[in-house]
C-alpha cells in the first residue's frame, strides 16, 4: 500500500471511529443506559431519555450519514481517488 | 362516499399505477434484472430502499406495539433505523465498489470459496423466505378486513400483482414501483397523524405535537402517564429498569441485522457510483425516519384516544368501529362484573377489554373520527408497504437461485439469455410458493420474522465487515465464524422459544437476554471465532488481498473489476 493510500484509509477509519462513537452515545447511551437519569430533564413535554429513545436518536442517525458523506467526498477529492 | 367505496377506489388506483410502471420498465438483461442496470438515481434508490425496508409490520403493527409498550418500544424505533448508519459507513460504499450482484457474490469471491458462497446462499434464502411469507399474510389481512374478500382471495390478488411486475421488470420494475409505493405509504401514514395531531394538540407536526400541551393545557404525555397509572399500568414514559440489558441487546440485534439483510444490501448495488451508495443510504434513512418519528406520536395519540373513548363507557354506547372490530375477533369485551361498562385496567382478572396491537394503525382514523377517505388511504398504504417489501425479498430469492446457485455453482456456462430466463422462472416460482405459504403460514413464520434479524446479524454482518476491514481475514475464519454464529443463535432461539417447541423458561435466559436479542451475542461470537481461526490458518491469496485493498477507494467503480472473473 502506498503512503498516500494508507493516510487516506487511516483518515477514513478516524472519521468512522468518531461518528460511530456518536452513533452509540445517542442511541445506546442516551436512549437506554442513561435514559433514567436524562428523564429527570424535560424538553417541552418530553422527558429527555424518552425523547432520545423515540425521536432524538433517529434524527442523529440521519445527520451522521450526511456528515459522513460530506467528509468522505472531501477526502476522496483531496487524495484524488474520487469518481467522475 | 363510504369508507368502503373510498378503499376500493384508492386501492384500485394505486394498483393500476404499479402495473403501468411495470410495463414501462421491463428488464432486458440480467444486469437490469438483478441491479436495475446499476443506473438508479440515489434519491430514487433512497425511496425504493425505504419502501423495501418498511414492511407490513412497520406500517401496520409498529405504532400499535409502541402504544402498548411505551418507552421500551424505543428498541424498535432505534433498532430499525440505526442499522442504516452502519450500512452507510461500513458496508454500502465498499460493496458498491466491489460491484457484483449479490451478497453471496461478495462472500464467495472475498473468501475464494464456493462453500462460503453456498453457506451465504442458504442463509440468504432462509432469511428472505420466512420474511416474505409474513408480507403475504399482511396482504391477506388488509384485504379481508377492508375489501370484504376472503383472506385467501386477498393473498391471491397480492400474488397476481407482484407476479406481474416482478417477473416482467426484475429489479428495474421493482425499483420504480417501490418509488411509487413509498409515496403512497408515506402519504398514508403521515396524513392521518397530522389530522389527529391538529385535533388533539393544535400542532400540525406530529413529532412536535405529542410533546405539546393538549386542548386542556396539560402536556399530552403527562396526561397519558397519569391515566395509565390510574388504571394500574406503568407510566408511559417510565423506564423499565429490569429490562434494560435485554432492550440493549434487542436494539443491537435489530441494527446489526438490518445491516446484514440481503434485500437491503442489494439495493446499494443499483446506484452508479460509490459516492451515490453513501448518499443513497442517507436518503433512505431520511425517508424512513419520517415514518419512524411519526409512529411514536401515532402511538401516544392512539393510546390516549383509546382509553378516553372506551374506559368506563357503557357497552351500549360504544362507537360503530368498536362493533366492526369486535366482529373480526381482534377486539373483545367481556363484562366480568356485569355493570354494563367497559373496565380497561392492568389487573388481568378485572380487565374486560382485549385489543390486538395490530389493529391500532388501521383503527386509529376511525377512533379519531377522521373522514372516510383517510381510512381508504391507510389501507392502500398498508398494501403498498407489504407489496414493496415482498417484491424486494422475492428478487433476492430468485437472484440467489439463478445467479448464485445456477450460474456460479451448477452451470457456469449458462448464456446471458438463459440466465435471464432462469431468473424469471425462479421469481415466478418464488412468488407462488410465498403466496401459498402465506395462505397457510406454518406456525413458526410469525415467530421467525422477528428473529430473521438475529440470524442476519450473527451470520452475514461479521463476514462482510471483516472482509472489508481485515485484510488478514481468510476463508477458514469467515466460514467457521458464520457457521458457529448462526448455529449458536438458532439453538438459543429454538431452546427458548416455546412457540418453536423450546423447553427453556424466561428465568433461565442468559443475562436476561430474550431470543429476539441473542443475535447480538451470536455476532460477537462470530467475530471472535473468525478472527482467532484466521490467525492460525494461512493468509488469503495475494489477489484477494489486492481485492480488499481495491474496494477501499472509490475510483474505478464505473467499470466492475474483471480480474477475478
Amino acid at each position: 500500500m502506498s503512503k498516500s493510500s494508507t493516510t487516506y484509509w487511516n483518515t477514513n477509519l478516524k472519521y468512522l471511529g468518531v461518528l460511530l462513537l456518536i452513533w452509540f452515545s445517542v442511541s445506546f447511551g442516551c436512549g437506554i443506559l442513561f435514559a433514567e437519569t436524562l428523564n429527570k430533564f424535560q424538553i417541552g413535554g418530553f422527558p429527555l431519555g424518552f425523547w432520545f429513545a423515540h425521536q432524538g436518536a433517529i434524527y442523529s442517525f440521519v445527520l451522521l450519514i450526511f456528515v459522513y458523506v460530506y467528509l468522505m467526498n472531501k477526502l476522496d477529492k483531496k487524495f484524488d481517488v474520487d469518481e467522475i | 362516499m363510504s369508507a368502503q367505496t373510498w378503499t376500493y377506489l384508492l386501492v384500485g388506483v394505486t394498483f393500476f399505477i404499479y402495473i403501468v410502471i411495470a410495463i414501462l420498465s421491463r428488464a432486458g438483461s440480467t444486469k437490469e434484472f438483478y441491479v436495475a442496470g446499476g443506473g438508479i438515481n440515489p434519491i430514487a434508490n433512497g425511496m425504493a430502499t425505504a419502501a423495501d425496508w418498511m414492511s407490513a409490520a412497520s406500517f401496520l403493527s409498529m405504532a400499535g406495539l409502541i402504544a402498548f409498550m411505551g418507552y421500551s418500544g424505543g428498541q424498535y424505533l432505534m433498532g430499525w433505523t440505526g442499522g442504516y448508519v452502519l450500512l452507510a459507513l461500513l458496508l454500502a460504499p465498499y460493496l458498491r465498489k466491489f460491484g457484483k450482484f449479490t451478497v453471496p457474490d461478495f462472500i464467495g469471491e472475498r473468501y475464494y470459496s464456493k462453500n462460503a458462497r453456498l453457506v451465504a446462499l442458504i442463509c440468504a434464502l432462509f432469511v428472505s423466505f420466512t420474511y416474505v411469507v409474513g408480507q403475504m399474510k399482511g396482504v391477506g389481512v388488509a384485504f379481508a378486513r377492508f375489501l370484504n374478500v376472503p383472506f385467501d382471495t386477498g393473498v391471491l390478488i397480492g400474488i397476481g400483482i407482484v407476479f406481474f411486475y416482478a417477473v416482467l421488470g426484475g429489479m428495474k420494475g421493482i425499483t420504480y414501483t417501490q418509488v411509487a409505493q413509498f409515496c403512497v405509504l408515506l402519504f398514508a401514514f403521515t396524513v392521518p397523524a397530522i389530522f389527529i395531531s391538529l385535533q388533539m394538540t393544535g400542532n400540525p407536526i406530529p413529532q412536535v405535537g405529542f410533546g405539546s400541551k393538549g386542548t386542556d393545557g396539560v402536556y399530552l404525555l403527562e396526561k397519558l402517564n397519569q391515566i395509565s397509572v390510574d388504571l394500574g399500568f406503568d407510566a408511559y414514559t417510565s423506564i423499565n429498569k429490569g429490562n434494560l440489558v435485554n432492550m440493549f441487546f434487542i436494539t443491537a440485534a435489530l441494527m446489526f441485522g438490518t445491516a446484514g439483510l440481503p434485500h437491503v444490501i442489494v439495493r446499494f448495488f443499483t446506484v452508479p457510483r460509490v459516492k451515490d451508495a453513501r448518499i443513497s443510504a442517507g436518503w433512505a434513512l431520511l425517508f424512513i425516519a419520517i415514518v419512524y418519528t411519526t409512529a411514536p406520536a401515532v402511538a401516544v395519540f392512539a393510546r390516549t384516544n383509546l382509553i378516553n373513548t372506551l374506559s368506563e363507557t357503557p357497552y351500549s354506547d360504544v362507537p360503530e368501529w368498536f362493533t366492526n372490530w369486535e366482529n373480526t375477533g381482534l377486539l373483545t369485551f367481556e363484562d366480568k362484573n356485569n355493570d354494563g361498562k367497559i373496565q380497561y385496567v392492568a389487573e388481568a382478572n378485572l380487565n374486560e377489554l382485549t385489543v390486538d396491537r395490530d389493529i391500532i394503525v388501521l383503527a386509529n382514523p376511525e377512533i379519531a373520527n377522521l373522514p372516510p377517505w383517510v381510512i381508504g388511504l391507510v389501507v392502500a398504504g398498508g398494501l403498498a408497504a407489504a407489496l414493496s417489501t415482498a417484491a424486494g425479498l422475492l428478487l433476492v430469492i430468485s437472484t440467489s437461485i439463478s445467479h448464485d446457485l445456477l450460474k456460479n455453482y451448477l452451470r457456469p456456462n449458462i448464456s446471458e439469455k438463459g440466465e435471464l430466463y432462469a431468473a424469471r422462472v425462479a421469481i415466478a416460482v418464488a412468488v407462488v410458493a410465498a403466496g401459498l405459504a402465506g395462505m397457510n403460514p406454518p406456525g413458526f413464520v410469525a415467530q421467525v420474522v422477528a428473529l430473521a434479524f438475529g440470524l442476519a446479524a450473527s451470520s452475514f454482518f461479521p463476514a462482510i465487515i471483516l472482509g472489508i476491514f481485515d485484510k488478514r481475514m481468510n476463508r477458514e475464519g469467515a466460514i467457521s465464524g458464520m457457521i458457529i454464529g448462526i448455529v449458536f443463535t438458532t439453538s438459543y432461539i429454538l431452546y427458548f422459544k416455546p412457540q418453536l417447541g423450546g423447553s427453556g423458561l424466561p428465568e433461565d435466559f442468559w443475562w436476561g437476554i430474550s431470543p429476539e436479542g441473542i443475535g447480538t451475542l451470536g455476532m460477537f461470537i462470530n467475530f471472535i471465532v473468525a478472527i482467532s481461526v484466521s490467525r492460525f490458518t494461512a493468509s488469503p491469496p495475494k489477489e484477494v488481498q489486492e481485492l480488499t485493498e481495491r474496494i477501499r477507494t472509490p475510483r474505478g467503480s464505473e467499470t466492475p473489476d474483471a480480474t477475478l472473473h
